[in-house]
């Protein structure tokens, strides 16, 4: 296939300001929780970003790292589902059919990192919020699973531009909403199989690695953070 | 040892075991009432859900099963009392199992239509459940057979099928001796249900041919439901769910269970249609030695899954064992132990503790401890997920709580409506010659 689409995440510039989880919301039409929704766990993030501390206070050291679907080429999520509404993409995406998914959470179980969301009511949004819904991006209903795409949507547009303008798509034309947003530009999407782009570099660096890469997942995210 | 059924004269056996079916008592009445009313508040708990969403569950991330897949699990085990009984029982010709098969094969019928709706149940969109069976439909959509979910479809379909069979088999002599003399209702009732039965040798060797091949098929099948049922967890890449234990474990356990259901339900058999003289001592002393042999193989498995985990200390699978053993979830296992192993084997070891009264209070014990079992198995794992920053709790909601309080009432309501239709025990099993008969 043409592409193979990755991220790069560098844990050393991340700062934790979850900019990624607001512009995921707005890009995606994640609905917002008020505090007691997400008293009762009723939050969806496609991205999130985890804390771990390390050291007793005052002496504490926080590390960041935002975990979203890891895009695995061997996804543990695939194979579970009765209904085919989790399969894999030619490009290697993991993709969730919204309208085919009947809602068994057996994917959700089966995922090691704990990135898929379910639509637990139906999705409402506070006035006037409801009005900067993004159109290229599906509305899902009450009772399905849903996970970061990577932002497809955004992949087919620039796919779409490139494909009019008759030219080959180039490194970094495609964003998603978090690595642009991210204003410590510590995350990098682009083209694993191609061995020039900034992605395929970044993840053959030496401070690269996977997440819970032993698992045998193939993860597509690849974390970079300094020895110590 | 009390004096055993078979040497009753047959028609006083014919009357005992046919008069149950006419007629209502008070208490019948009452106790079908009350079934209906906790029945219907779980059926307005699910239709609130279905309306609402599954958010008015406990569910949440990342406990994402609980107590609808805990029922699951515990009804398709209990459905396990008939089939390993009766199959075993008659595959081995123990000859005191003729008043026991019966009752046990209709605790697997309708413990797997409980058990069969928590799948539905428990769908985010329980509306299109009929996605998942391979129908032909005009998008050339098929479901996907990779997943254990359809397995566990196809085993329960195919179980469910083999034990209406199995249970309706030896109910046809039976209705056609119903259909002679009857009111006019039942009279046809019994009639088109006994499917011309007439007695001759002919058809008693075609029925006595199909009942043995009935009885091979369906250990297999009951064998490799259960295990079937196991692997929906076993083959998830969760901490402490990844076993290989968990086929023989749950086929073990759903045994364990399924015996225990049976005591109660033959407990309470006896005491409300008075077939004391039926279900006798020696069928309760024999059936509790099996309860007491399943209590000890439960314990051996339930070692085996935890020690080795403990040994092996890793961390993610420590989690679990930890949540399980010492903190939040504790209490339900120390009880599950106390309940599935210490009580049933202090009251069945010991020969002067083993009364009626008592190896029911044991076999109560276990119901309720090998439900915790699976509460242990399922919950835990899920709050206790790979990456720590994920892990959660939960807690049920009142209707969860409905839902399955339901079921039980679902339970005592089918086997009411049973009792009044059909025989609890066999009646033509008795009957020494046939030939001699009329």
């Amino acid at each position: 296939m043409e592409h193979r689409w990755g991220m790069a995440i560098d844990l050393d510039r991340c700062t934790g300001c979850e900019a990624c989880v607001v512009a995921c919301h707005a890009e995606n039409n994640l609905p917002v929780s008020n505090p007691e929704q997400a008293a009762e766990g009723r939050t969806a993030h496609w991205i999130r970003v985890d804390r771990y501390y390390q050291g007793e206070f005052p002496d504490v050291k926080v590390k960041y790292m935002p975990v979203l679907c890891q895009q695995c080429d061997n996804a543990p999520c695939e194979p579970v589902c009765p209904v085919y509404a989790t399969y894999h993409n030619p490009e290697g995406l993991n993709v969730q059919v919204y309208n085919r998914c009947v809602g068994t959470f057996y994917c959700a179980n089966n995922c090691p990192y704990t990135v898929r969301y379910f639509n637990w009511f139906a999705p409402e949004w506070p006035e006037p919020l409801e009005l900067q819904h993004n159109p290229d991006v599906a509305v899902r209903m009450g009772g399905v699973m849903e996970k970061c795409t990577f932002c497809i949507q955004r992949i087919k547009r620039a796919k779409e531009d490139a494909a009019q303008e008759k030219r080959p798509l180039a490194d970094g034309e495609v964003q998603p909403a978090c690595v642009q947003s991210c204003p410590a530009e510590a995350m990098v999407f682009g083209d694993l199989d191609d061995p020039q782009s900034k992605v395929s570099r970044l993840a053959a660096n030496g401070r690269a690695t996977r997440l819970l890469e032993e698992l045998g997942t193939k993860p597509k995210v690849f974390y970079l953070e300094r020895a110590k | 040892m009390a004096s055993t059924p078979e040497l009753l004269p047959y028609q006083r056996i014919r009357e005992d075991l046919f008069r149950p079916l006419s007629g209502i008592s008070r208490a019948y009445a009452l106790t079908t009432a009350v079934a209906f009313v906790v029945g219907a508040a779980g059926l307005i708990a699910w239709g609130y859900q279905l309306r609402r969403g599954m958010g008015v569950t406990g569910l949440g991330r990342p406990v994402f099963w609980g107590f609808y897949i805990v029922d699951f699990v515990f009804w398709i085990g209990i459905s396990h009392a008939g089939t390993l009984i009766s199959a075993i029982l008659r595959l081995t010709n123990a000859a005191w199992r003729k008043p026991v098969t019966r009752a046990a094969e209709a605790i697997t019928v309708f413990a797997l239509m409980i058990g069969g709706m928590f799948p539905i149940i428990h769908l985010g969109r329980a509306w299109l459940f009929y996605w998942l069976l391979p129908y032909p439909n005009s998008r050339l959509l098929w479901p996907n057979f990779r997943s254990p979910l359809l397995w566990d479809l196809t085993a329960i379909v195919t179980y469910m099928t083999g034990s209406v069979i199995y249970l309706y088999l030896p109910l046809i002599p039976d209705m056609a001796q119903l259909a002679e003399h009857n009111t006019p209702w039942r009279r046809k009732f019994y009639r088109a249900l006994s499917l011309g039965w007439t007695g001759s040798d002919r058809q008693w060797h075609a029925l006595e041919r199909a009942m043995k091949l009935m009885a091979c098929l369906i250990l297999a099948v009951a064998v490799s439901v259960h295990t079937v049922v196991a692997w929906d967890f076993a083959m998830a890449l969760a901490p402490m769910w990844h076993s290989t234990i968990f086929g023989p474990y749950f086929v073990a356990g759903a045994i364990f269970s399924g015996i225990a259901a049976l005591i109660l339900v033959m407990a309470a058999l006896r005491k409300v249609l008075r077939l004391e003289s039926y279900l006798t001592r020696r069928h309760f002393d024999n059936l509790a030695r099996l309860l007491l042999l399943m209590s000890l193989l439960w314990l051996y498995f339930t070692v085996s899954e935890n020690l080795t985990v403990w040994y092996g200390n890793d961390p993610k699978e420590m989690a679990v064992f930890g949540a399980r053993t010492r903190a939040h979830y504790a209490p339900y296992f120390w009880t599950m132990v106390v309940l599935n192993f210490v009580i049933p084997f202090v009251v069945l070891g010991i020969r002067r503790l083993r009364t009626i009264a008592n190896t029911a209070i044991a076999a109560g014990c276990v119901v309720v401890g090998m439900w915790l079992e699976r509460f242990v198995i399922v919950v835990p794992t899920l709050a206790n997920p790979r990456l720590a920053s994920a892990s959660g709790s939960y807690a049920p909601t009142w209707v969860e709580g409905a839902i399955t309080a339901a079921t039980f009432a679902a339970m005592v309501m089918l086997y009411m409506i049973f009792s009044k239709l059909f025989p609890i025990i066999a009646v033509w099993e008795f009957k020494p010659h046939e030939q001699e008969d009329e």
